[in-house]
């Protein structure tokens, strides 16, 4: 499957990756190369197969609905980038 | 000390012909002098494995210790160590301190190993060569020039040139086995949710286990001891119960069913591995085991199927590198769209953002059904082989890689070269079982490694017919020249 630049600029910005003008040549080469690669499914036949979910069918664990954790929000923070009384500060959402 | 195994080292512990604060400074000044070259240490915690030596020695003196009490190891730099430096090799996270201890690695404190440091990988596990790390790329302890396989390189160099007795890897596509193919360890993947995955930062959720590359057979049974387990924090952790990996190595093999998948021997494989690998299979005749032809036939959508499964997945892992919580923010954001943008775009790799955009692409409207489930489907076809063929056989054996070690450089300009050569191990991944990857021989100086594939659970027994091997062999005990 050839992409197209533009095709590339659509999936970067789903992806909220900034891509530069220069590097867009050389991804929209590259994945146009993966997506011929994978193209290769095409081939099998699987109509009537069901997708698999788990190797082993497992089923998502459930637990009890109580507050097992503890307030670590000082310990989290004091790694991010950028935060103000206990708020994470980000540019301006809503003008 | 440097040469000996772990089983060995925790004797002369136990033994007390030398203490673990020595040991530890054995291995940080081996460290010191040689990865400078190797590359394979991210991050070394000197102070910190001291203190641990010393807690583990005054353990040992009080008679308290257990097997790996005062055994120094390294970690790949994807497992979360509190309040020590976790960056997956980007520079996504290479401000992160982890502010919690992944289970495995809380597995190994308890235990009393003493932690040497965090070790280098591909950028978040995405790799088959160590070559896209931020840190720069890894050489192979048996020659420099060529790599050491990915994307547990690091955890793999430092074993191989005996900066660690054992380390922690993680695989995803073969990240444990291939490295230790191309540096001669034995590198075991467990069956998925054999081991927990709390704190080891995800890459493809269904795919991902951790596990360990080892010397020896016997010392990945010691380490799986700690690193097994169910945990409740990892919601896809497995509810088995954990035999002691050490308690049959010693079993006979008589009469163990071996299958060749002709799919594995095919045209990619290069003639000086094919021989060592049949060479290795032969010996197992010689040893009792009978072997026999299998079918793996839908083996050929493994790389396809892989490279659309793991990328989706991946894109949806690494959206929660934002900027916003934790990692690399970029600088002078002018709006939030910028801020993701950048930060990400700045903050990863080339080869994260192929993928990441692949998976994207994978899973978006319009495009979901051709190829995401329809490489969810293939995947069941793919596991059905291995379900059919265990009726037949015990464990199917084969060639860990296609090649020894290739030289660096050589596959970065073509990803699909590069994926290729996770041509054999990738199935088992997406099959969930177990496999262990053994050195069977050497080519050209550059060692090569058999893959034994187990049913579900089945890692005592891989570690037994692995032994058996080793005690027969000893392509395991020989050392990279340069760092005798």
């Amino acid at each position: 499957m050839a992409l197209q630049r533009s095709d590339v600029e659509k999936i970067a910005h789903l992806a909220r990756l900034a891509v530069s003008t220069e590097e867009l040549a050389d991804y929209t080469r590259s994945l146009s190369d993966i997506l011929e690669f994978v193209e290769q499914m095409d081939s099998a036949d699987v109509a009537q197969v069901a997708p698999m979910a788990h190797p082993l069918d497992a089923v998502q664990r459930l637990r009890e609905d109580a507050v097992r954790e503890t307030d670590q929000r000082d310990k989290f923070q004091a790694i991010a980038p950028c935060v103000e009384e206990g708020l994470y500060l980000v540019p301006k959402v809503i003008e | 000390m440097h040469k000996q195994t772990i089983a060995s080292l925790a004797e002369g512990l136990r033994a007390g012909e030398f203490s673990s604060e020595e040991l530890t400074r054995h291995f940080l000044d081996r460290i010191q002098r040689y990865n400078g070259q190797l590359n394979c240490y991210i991050t070394v915690t000197e102070e910190a494995a001291l203190a641990a030596a010393r807690e583990a020695d005054r353990r040992l003196r009080a008679g308290s210790a257990t097997v790996l009490t005062g055994i120094p190891l390294a970690h790949k730099d994807i497992f979360c160590t509190d309040g020590v430096r976790t960056t997956c090799a980007s520079r996504m996270l290479d401000n992160f301190i982890a502010p919690y201890d992944a289970t495995v690695i809380s597995a190994f404190k308890e235990a009393g190993a003493v932690m040497l440091g965090k070790t280098n990988m591909d950028e978040f596990a995405m790799g088959s060569s160590n070559e896209t790390s931020y840190y720069g790329p890894v050489g192979n302890p048996w020659d420099m020039g060529r790599v050491p396989g990915g994307s547990s390189g690091g955890s793999a160099a430092a074993v191989a040139a005996r900066l660690a007795p054992g380390a922690t890897g993680t695989d995803t596509g073969g990240s444990i086995r291939q490295p230790a193919a191309l540096c001669g360890l034995t590198g075991l993947k467990p069956t998925y949710g054999r081991v927990s995955r709390y704190g080891m930062i995800a890459f493809a959720s269904s795919l991902d286990q951790g596990g360990p590359l080892t010397l020896t057979a016997q010392d990945a049974a010691i380490m799986m001891n700690a690193m097994a387990g169910f945990d409740e924090r990892d919601s896809t952790s497995i509810d088995h119960p954990v035999p002691d990996y050490g308690a049959a190595l010693e079993q006979s093999i008589e009469g163990l069913r071996i299958g060749v998948p002709g799919e594995f021997f095919g045209d990619g494989l290069a003639p000086e591995v094919r021989g060592l690998v049949e060479a290795a299979i032969r010996q197992y005749e010689r040893m009792g085991a009978t072997v026999e032809e299998i079918g793996l036939p839908n083996s050929r959508y493994s790389a396809p199927t892989y490279y659309v499964v793991a990328p989706a997945e991946c894109s949806s892992n690494l959206s929660r590198f934002d900027g916003v919580r934790y990692g690399y923010r970029c600088e002078d954001p002018v709006d939030l769209m910028d801020l993701y943008k950048r930060s990400r775009g700045e903050g990863f790799g080339a080869e994260v953002k192929r993928r990441i955009m692949i998976g994207t692409y994978a899973l978006s409207a319009g495009y979901y059904d051709a190829y995401y489930l329809k490489a969810q489907k293939l995947r069941q076809l793919i596991s059905d082989d291995f379900k059919t063929a265990f009726e037949q056989v015990d464990v199917i054996m084969g060639p860990t890689t296609p090649t020894t070690a290739f030289a660096a450089g050589d596959k970065l300009d073509d990803p699909i070269q590069m994926y290729l050569s996770d041509i054999y191990t990738i199935a088992v991944n997406l099959a969930g079982l177990p496999a262990i990857s053994i050195p069977c021989g050497f080519s050209n100086g550059l060692p090569a490694g058999l893959q034994i594939i187990g049913n579900y659970f089945t890692e005592a027994r891989l570690l037994n017919i692995a032994h058996r091997y080793q005690q027969e062999t000893d392509w395991h005990t020989h050392i990279p020249e340069a760092f005798e």
